[in-house]
């Protein structure tokens, strides 16, 4: 169902793989030297000092942890607040389904240290939310098909070899000289790999 | 960078490779054969031998556990059944102890859950290495203990088809919760505390399902890991955001954990009931939690690990550390309970002092045996673990956690029927006896865990596969380091390829 898009496989990029992290390290080092810019590393573990050769950085799941945070204790105490007759106090009366006020013990309508726990309950759960709904959303999860799949050895990629792809976007693209370079850095395999019909 | 400890080499055993690992952990999933084989067909309990009675081609202990397990599974569920038929009258709480068994095994099951959160959270933010082995497992066991906690309330409001009524919802009674009550907090904390432990145990498998995607044979498994990994590719970029969301959700369970048992014990310390009214409660009721869940974690690991072969993952040292921990939280418990008493002298409240009478005069005191088990098992017996050499016995660390789990489970008992049982009126003094509907339930629930539990090893990699991989990687470079070589592939056992 293409739709009159062009869907037939186009080169995605030269995948290598390599048996250890550091050989990966060292190759994208020099992946990163030799000017290519779309590249991404696959490995079974993560290796730290990846991410710094590639000049990645990412911390929009902080922020969104924190808006989340954010938002849950501001949901967490309002709800309470409100739903205990807290309004009543600065003068707006709610429909009589939208509130109900306790009086507990003679304790005001709005006494917020009691309010605590669950305010803080609903701050973790909606923080918890953002972090695994963001990193799914950061991660691109879920998402069975990937073109990197097609590579023949990426099978290993999540038990015991490392690989490097650039990618065909890289202005610099060449995939011979990419194979060749892989080649230099000690790959155990190389190869150029498709996109799958209909992707 | 942050303060980086040296990692303790002994906490793997044995020469890994990456492709070895994962032929140790996954293949327990994928191969069902590693269920079926005589694992064991004897239990070794000192100079105690027990054969293990199995029918003919399903000697493995897990068809035996499961048949256990399912049995029990089926008695809660006939107990649910009576009980939702009939009405909360078949247990034995009755005026004057409106908490029996029900909340008793609440806070009980609640409280071994939360070794896993400590494990998987607590020990990630502090470094501790030694949690990769043992994470994953007891993150399990916390969801399913948790599952059996949620039983009790549940039930024990009596209706529980109307249990949403616990929610705050718009509704056309016009009601709200009161939210100034504990009762309310607990049921915030539970589900957050449920919602939460499953999240980071679904992100921590990810990595894990590809791996076991990758590695299936079957159609079926590998379909069933495809999705379940969700298309997990291992990117570099992907892991850094990985590690953020690990790192940050560790970061609010751990708060988290302690405000679940906190929220627990304010269900009795915000009360007047005499003996639950102490300001010692949170803190000594997550000391308590730890101090169970660890037991159970060491229960449960000691026959696993030998049944699926895995020494080389959970070693001595793991235990050696499960124990400390339990050694250390097990002292705070005791301090606990000398407070208790010591309140009850300092402030002289005649109502707080019967109460200890009520507890510690043997024979006079209807609840004294209570009491000294709870004594007993959770003071006396633990301390064994002072002495190194019995940290490294298996047979006794089995016999300290069952005791540990034992006596926790006296100490609810203490806190709840007995305080109740003696109010401020003689009006509502009286006795509690739990029914035989309350054993079932318990037994059933217990049925429950481990029937979740074999399902959980059948099915799920019970180790964190990548953690483990990394753990070996980061103890090659600090054995590099150590002898003054530089980075080097000598200890990848580079196979053919």
């Amino acid at each position: 169902m293409s739709h009159g898009r062009d869907t037939a496989p186009k080169p995605y990029g030269t995948v290598a793989g390599f048996a250890t992290a550091d050989e990966l390290l060292a190759a994208t080092q020099a992946v990163v030297n030799a000017g290519y810019k779309k590249l991404d590393a696959y490995s079974p573990v993560p290796v730290h000092g990846l991410a710094d050769v590639m000049n990645f950085k990412d911390f929009r799941l902080h922020y969104g942890a924190l808006a989340g945070g954010l938002t849950g204790a501001t949901v967490g105490m309002s709800l309470q607040a409100i739903t205990g007759g807290a309004l009543t106090r600065i003068g707006i009366e709610l429909p009589p389904m939208w509130q109900y006020a306790h009086n507990t013990g003679g304790k005001p309508l709005f006494s917020w240290p009691m309010f605590i726990p669950v305010m803080f309950e609903c701050t973790i759960l909606l923080t918890a939310f953002a972090v695994v709904g963001g990193l799914f959303a950061l991660c691109g999860l879920p998402k069975p098909h990937h073109p990197i799949f097609n590579a023949e050895a990426f099978h290993r990629a999540s038990q015991d070899r490392y690989f490097l792809c650039v990618e065909a976007t890289d202005p610099r693209y060449a995939p011979d000289q990419v194979a060749s370079l892989m080649h230099e850095m000690g790959a155990e395999s190389v190869e150029h790999v498709m996109t799958s019909e209909g992707y | 960078m942050a303060y980086e400890p040296s990692i303790d080499k002994s906490l793997l055993e044995g020469e890994h490779t990456e492709a070895s690992i994962d032929a140790a952990i996954a293949d327990i999933v994928l191969d069902p054969k590693t269920h079926t084989q005589p694992a064991i067909n004897h239990l070794k309990l000192g100079k105690l031998n027990v054969k293990i009675p199995a029918p003919e081609g399903y000697n493995s202990p897990w068809f035996l556990f499961m048949g256990i397990g399912f049995l029990f599974v089926n008695i809660l569920l006939v107990s649910i059944a009576v009980l939702v038929f009939t009405g909360i009258g078949i247990w034995g709480n009755n005026q004057p102890v409106g908490w029996g068994f029900d909340i008793i095994n609440f806070v009980w099951w609640i409280g071994i859950g939360h070794a896993g959160t400590l494990i998987s959270a607590i020990l990630l933010l502090l470094r501790q290495k030694w949690r990769n082995s043992i994470n994953r497992f007891a993150e399990a066991m916390t969801i399913f203990a948790v599952m059996c906690a949620g039983i009790y309330p549940l039930l024990h409001t009596g209706r529980p088809w109307a249990a949403y009524w616990l929610f705050p919802y718009p509704n056309v009674l016009g009601m709200w919760p009161n939210f100034r009550s504990p009762l309310v907090w607990d049921v915030f904390a539970v589900s957050t505390y449920m919602t939460v432990s499953i999240l980071f145990w679904f992100v921590g498998l990810i990595p894990d399902f590809a791996t076991l995607r990758d590695r299936a044979k079957g159609k079926i498994a590998r379909v069933a890991f495809g999705v379940a990994s969700m298309g997990w590719k291992g990117s570099a970029k992907d892991w850094v955001r990985y590690e953020h969301a690990s790192l940050i959700l560790a970061g609010i369970s751990t708060p988290l954990v302690l405000s679940v048992h906190t929220i627990v014990s304010f269900d009795f310390a915000m009360g007047i009931v005499p003996g639950w009214n102490v300001t010692i409660f949170p803190p000594y009721f997550v000391a308590g939690a730890v101090f169970a869940g660890f037991a159970m974690v060491i229960t449960l690991m000691v026959p696993i690990r030998k049944w699926y072969k895995l020494e080389a993952f959970v070693t001595m040292k793991h235990f050696d550390w499960m124990a400390k921990v339990m050694l250390a939280t097990g002292l705070i418990v005791v301090y606990g309970y000398a407070m208790e008493i010591f309140y009850a002298i300092y402030s002289g409240v005649p109502w707080e002092l019967s109460l200890f009478h009520n507890r510690w005069e043997i024979l006079q005191a209807p609840y004294s045996w209570a009491f000294w088990l709870l004594i007993l098992f959770n003071g006396i017996i633990p301390q064994i673990l002072w002495i190194p050499k019995m940290r490294q016995n298996l047979t006794v660390l089995m016999l300290v956690s069952a005791s540990v789990s034992i006596g926790m489970w006296f100490e609810r008992y203490v806190i709840i029927p007995i305080s109740l049982t003696r109010d401020y009126l003689p009006s509502s003094y009286g006795y509690y006896t739990p029914t035989g509907w309350d054993f079932a339930m318990f037994f059933g629930s217990m049925g429950l865990f481990v029937f979740l539990l074999l399902l959980f090893i059948r099915f799920l990699p019970m180790i964190n596969i990548f953690e483990i991989k990394e753990l070996k990687h980061q103890l090659d470079h600090e054995a590099h380091a150590e002898n003054g070589h530089g980075h080097g592939a000598d200890t990848e056992a580079a196979p053919a390829h």
